[in-house]
């Protein structure tokens, strides 16, 4: 372990590091993005699928297919062909939907908000439950609160979420009609709604549509809950762990000799210190969400970005499914990011180490 | 012998032989284990799957892929006849969970099997090694794991064919990663260390020490990990199923079989219904197995 620069010379001896941290950073995600997308080239080079008669259709004449071929930079060597995707993916280009006939990026930015709205609804709902029940578990280690949140979280683990899905569909929907039906809003509000951020909660609230507010929250309530069930079993676990590794330290010991009350112990002392890596949990099991999402959305036939993905692999539309891939790994790599410089910002030990 | 020598022989503190520290070492954990009532009820599971997989034959009342009388026999409710019922092509629902057993212990059995040498190789060479190699096999490895497993998984199968054996292919891609970390963290250990400098100043190239000194103490921890992950296997190739992507039909699998029920859910419930159980119940099993065995084996790690 090297020496701390705060012995040795203050704040400027510092700044080359600080400066060498952030280009290391900087090249770390520039590789893994271009990891990414070498991936993605690969794989889509390796479909059965011919990308030329995607675009000209099996009727076309042989001119024509050969035009496309050589349109699309199929003659050229692999590496050349690597560099062409890679120009057109840095710039925002990552194709043509076969299906939709519209440039990928465009299909994805109108089908995220739905994804962004589920998926944040679900981690809110994680959140809010999954930390006080790991901190209860926590508290009450081996005893039966323990040992009920245990079993809850490894049930959460264990079943299939489209499962759990379609028997909640069954259940809510069909036989007590607690909540709305497959899909985001009712068909007949959907036109009476203008889309600015594409989250059907905002944009309903801003325009004062109080029914349509509550319709899509009907619609929102049984996925986002499924949702945040599956992210509170991780949350509430990892929150556990955290807690009894901040419990047995000395200073609670300190604290509790001192005479503060055990719900400042647990919920300020000890709370505050595991809260630093759980944002790391959290982060992560919010990208843990999107991919949950795949399932979800196809079992509520929600118009997310899951189920664009699943209908463009359906109808081999490469471009489509790749295109989303690549933007799912990017969000990811993102949100990883993120909480690596949260953590910083959090932990000052973390912050004085650099 | 008797029960107690035998017992004695194994917790013996002066083991004469490597077979004997072994197993005495084994048991050690085996009686750990055997106290944790949730982890036993997990292994009960396992191995009541085990079981069915090998005796469908046996255990089933009807044939899985051909169905009864289509005019009579359709989307029958559970009975004494069809413990699940039946579902839209006359087929007993029963026979084919047990059918889908053998699927699922297939696809747990072959990622296994196809992740963990890549995960081991990949990770005992970067540890190994250190250096530039150590950097361009860990980027990769960090590469792989940017991705959402389902995602790449699906974009895998997208590539290759749906099918079963494209869908074991795409997890076993999808789930290395971790064992790669694994083994490198724990060669990074064992490198430096006084026997292994032996081997080498002995003359073994770099190939004989990964494969036959590093690898074997390597290997325990990441069998663990794996026995972690056979939960979530199970549900990845669920949701392929569930999907279209993984087994075709007439295959029982039980993702594809709740895929299928899902249109009758409303009006026959137990279609969709029974094989989501199997699903549940089996992966429950892992987990808690898993768990307990981490408790043993592991009892800080927690991720």
């Amino acid at each position: 372990m090297s020496v701390s620069p705060a012995n040795t010379g203050g704040r400027w001896r510092a700044l080359p590091t600080y400066g060498l941290k952030a280009g290391k950073l900087i090249a770390t995600v520039a590789v893994t993005f271009l990891g990414l997308l070498v991936v993605t080239f690969l794989i889509g080079r390796v479909v059965p699928v011919d990308p030329v008669l995607a675009v000209v259709g099996d009727r076309a004449s042989k001119s024509t297919y050969d035009a496309a071929y050589i349109a699309l930079g199929l003659d050229k060597p692999l590496y050349h062909q690597f560099f062409i995707y890679l120009k057109q993916a840095l710039s925002g280009d990552l194709g043509t939907s076969v299906l939709t006939k519209k440039p990928i990026i465009e299909d994805i930015a109108r089908v995220f908000p739905a994804t962004l709205e589920l998926a944040t609804a679900g981690i809110i709902l994680g959140t809010l439950f999954g930390v006080p029940l790991g901190v209860w578990g926590a508290v009450r280690q081996g005893k039966l609160p323990d040992q009920v949140i245990r079993v809850v979280g490894l049930v959460g683990y264990s079943a299939p979420i489209f499962w759990l899905g379609l028997l909640g569909l069954l259940v809510f929907y069909a036989k007590l009609q607690w909540v709305a039906g497959p899909g985001r809003i009712d068909i007949s509000y959907e036109y009476t709604v203008t889309q600015t951020t594409g989250l059907l909660l905002i944009d309903t609230a801003m325009q004062g549509q109080w029914d349509a507010f509550r319709n899509v929250l009907a619609h929102l309530a049984l996925p986002a809950v499924l949702l945040g069930y599956f992210s509170m079993a991780y949350i509430s676990r990892m929150t556990r762990s955290f807690m009894l590794a901040e419990l047995g330290q000395e200073y609670i010991i300190a604290a509790r000799v001192k005479g503060v009350p055990e719900w400042r112990i647990i919920w300020v002392h000890a709370l505050r210190n595991a809260a630093v890596p759980l944002v790391t949990v959290i982060a992560l099991s919010y990208a843990g969400l999107l991919e949950g999402s795949v399932l979800t959305e196809t079992v509520f036939a929600w118009p997310g970005l899951g189920q664009y993905l699943t209908n463009s692999l359906q109808n081999a539309d490469m471009n489509a499914v790749l295109g989303g891939t690549l933007v799912i790994g990017i969000i990811f790599v993102g949100l990883n990011l993120l909480s690596d410089l949260l953590y910083t910002v959090l932990d000052p030990r973390v912050r004085r180490r650099t | 012998m008797s029960d107690v020598s035998t017992r004695d022989w194994l917790l013996s503190d002066r083991p004469a032989s490597r077979r004997q520290a072994r197993l005495g070492q084994a048991y050690r954990t085996w009686s750990q284990l055997r106290r944790n009532r949730l982890a036993m009820v997990g292994l009960g599971i396992v191995v009541v799957l085990i079981l069915m997989a090998i005796f469908a034959n046996v255990i089933s009342p009807y044939d899985p892929i051909r169905g009864g009388d289509l005019r009579t026999e359709r989307l029958l409710p559970p009975s004494w006849a069809h413990l699940m019922g039946t579902d839209d092509q006359a087929r007993d629902i029963f026979s084919r969970i047990v059918h889908g057993s053998r699927l699922t212990l297939m696809v747990v059995a072959l990622v296994a099997i196809i992740a963990t040498p890549i995960g081991l190789a990949v990770g005992t060479t970067a540890g190994y090694f250190g250096g530039w190699v150590d950097v361009v096999l860990m980027r990769i490895t960090d590469i792989f794991l940017a991705f959402p497993r389902l995602i790449l998984a699906l974009a895998f199968v997208a590539a290759l064919g749906p099918g079963i054996e494209n869908a074991i292919i795409a997890i076993a891609i999808t789930s290395w990663p971790p064992y790669a970390r694994l083994a490198r963290a724990e060669t990074l250990q064992i490198r430096d260390a006084d026997y292994i400098a032996a081997i080498r100043l002995q003359g073994a190239g770099s190939a004989r020490i990964i494969w036959g000194h590093v690898v074997p103490l390597c290997l325990s921890s990441v069998i663990v990990r794996v026995t972690l992950d056979m939960a979530g296997i199970i549900l990845t190739a669920a949701g392929l199923g569930f999907l279209g992507l993984g087994a075709q039909p007439p295959q029982p699998e039980w993702g594809a079989m709740i895929a299928a029920g899902r249109r009758f859910m409303i009006d026959f419930w137990w279609v969709a219904t029974m094989p989501g159980i199997a699903i549940f119940v089996v992966s429950l099993g892992f987990n808690l197995l898993g768990d307990g065995l981490r408790d043993v084996l592991d009892p800080k790690g927690e991720t």
